[in-house]
């Protein structure tokens, strides 16, 4: 029974151990990692950060905070959500390198771009 | 307290510093009538000791905007209330409109519930029509689709369509579809080509009122205030003695005169917004409880045949 808590209590330090560097190191994802994530913030009418510099294969959330709707589509519209309404989120693989400019296409001044290296 | 015209040096109905003075009072609770050529200005708190009489014209119709059914946040959790109350006000004007604009954002998520309640709600509305555009919350996932099956019969392109009544030609434009990274609102060269043939045969004499969703003059481009391709829409307009401009979008009253054109924004039924730039988004605006009612409203437009002049009435629901 101890045995058994003390083993629980591994895990999940080594669980936490992954969950942080998933968080601060987005850019870390070499083959055999964890596939990496990172998240960009609606606030305020505007996507944060502005200019998101993240590795191939990164996962990015976006999570709309406002108490109104927006969506992410991007300019060549490679991606595009649905309206996201308070708290929702949509996510999006970048696989190839490049810089994708996007905006929100119900508040077009609000304009960020992701950077794949 | 009233301020009357003065000053009418261009011989047009409309005295720019008396103008000014009434502009001071809009967004606080003003109302704005322009009769026989004059523009008055009341606050809104002497208008119930005026005659019936002196906001009466040849035709009246009432403008609402901006009901967002479906928002429940802080600023107000019960917009279908406030809605509602907005109904009864016009229902209780002294001469019934004879159709109802609604300037757009009908949902707040273009959701089938939120039109099923908004269409529900409206149904007790005193009037014979209510004509309508779509703002960008009516449009989000389907291109609006759903909004002009429902709302947009008869209608052409994204939503926009013309009539007359009572001499007046009145044109309902779209410009909330189609937008551009960076951009503002716009109407695109299919919807501008349509207006130019649209009012192609009218007589300069004829007056015009355009209604859409968007702010058509830049109030305020930072947020998104304003339309591109505005101008372009107004150059028809340009030898036309009287063109008004009806918007909402920005949940606030905000007039403007600019050669023969006259702009003004309605209240909200459901949240007020900031002034411009004073504060960091044009995110809804919680204002105390006891004063929410203060800040959403109709308006309430009368035309006096001969003067070409429309008298503009904002009220609160307060």
């Amino acid at each position: 029974m101890k045995k058994t808590r003390w083993m629980f209590g591994v895990v999940l330090t080594v669980l936490a151990a992954f969950a942080t560097i998933a968080v601060t190191q987005p850019r870390v994802a070499k083959a055999g990692d964890q596939p990496a994530s990172a998240e960009v913030k609606i606030d305020n009418f505007s996507f944060g950060p502005q200019t998101l510099t993240v590795a191939a294969g990164t996962t990015v959330t976006w999570k709309n905070n406002d108490d109104v709707p927006h969506t992410v589509v991007s300019d060549d519209k490679a991606f595009k959500s649905k309206a996201l309404d308070t708290d929702d989120k949509f996510s999006y693989t970048f696989t190839k390198p490049g810089t994708y400019n996007y905006f929100c296409s119900v508040h077009p001044k609000m304009i960020a771009k992701i950077v794949v290296q | 307290m009233s301020q009357f015209i003065k000053d009418n040096v261009e011989k047009d109905g409309i005295d720019r510093r008396g103008f000014l003075k009434c502009m001071a009072w809009a967004g606080t609770g003003a109302l704005c009538v322009m009769k026989g050529g004059v523009l008055k200005s009341f606050a809104l708190s002497d208008v119930m000791q005026h005659n019936v009489g002196d906001f009466k014209g040849d035709l009246s119709f009432v403008q609402i905007s901006d009901s967002h059914i479906g928002f429940n946040k802080a600023a107000n959790p019960d917009v279908t209330a406030t809605l509602r109350e907005a109904i009864a006000k016009v229902n209780a004007l002294p001469t019934p409109p004879s159709f109802v604009l609604h300037t757009g954002d009908l949902t707040h998520l273009s959701k089938p519930s939120e039109f099923d309640t908004l269409a529900e709600s409206l149904k007790s509305l005193k009037t014979e029509r209510i004509f309508y555009v779509p703002g960008e919350h009516d449009v989000l996932d389907d291109n609006g689709a759903m909004f002009r099956e429902r709302f947009g019969q008869g209608t052409m392109g994204d939503g926009w369509h013309s009539f007359d009544r009572n001499g007046i030609h009145f044109v309902g434009l779209v410009n909330v579809m189609n937008l551009k990274a960076g951009g503002l609102g716009s109407l695109g060269n299919d919807q501008l080509a349509w207006l130019q043939k649209d009012v192609s045969g009218l007589k300069s004499s004829t007056p015009i009122v355009l209604f859409a969703h968007i702010p058509l003059w830049a109030v305020y481009p930072q947020w998104g205030w304003g339309t591109d391709d505005s101008e372009q829409a107004l150059s028809y307009l340009k030898r036309f003695g009287s063109v008004t401009v009806l918007n909402g979008h920005i949940h606030q009253t905000m007039q403007k005169v600019e050669g023969n054109v006259t702009f003004h924004t309605a209240c909200s039924t459901a949240f007020p917004q900031p002034q411009p730039g004073q504060a960091d988004s044009p995110g809804p605006m919680k204002v105390p409880d006891d004063k929410l009612r203060g800040v959403l409203g109709i308006t309430d437009v009368n035309f006096v045949r001969g003067t070409h002049s429309l008298g503009i009435v904002d009220s609160t629901l307060a």
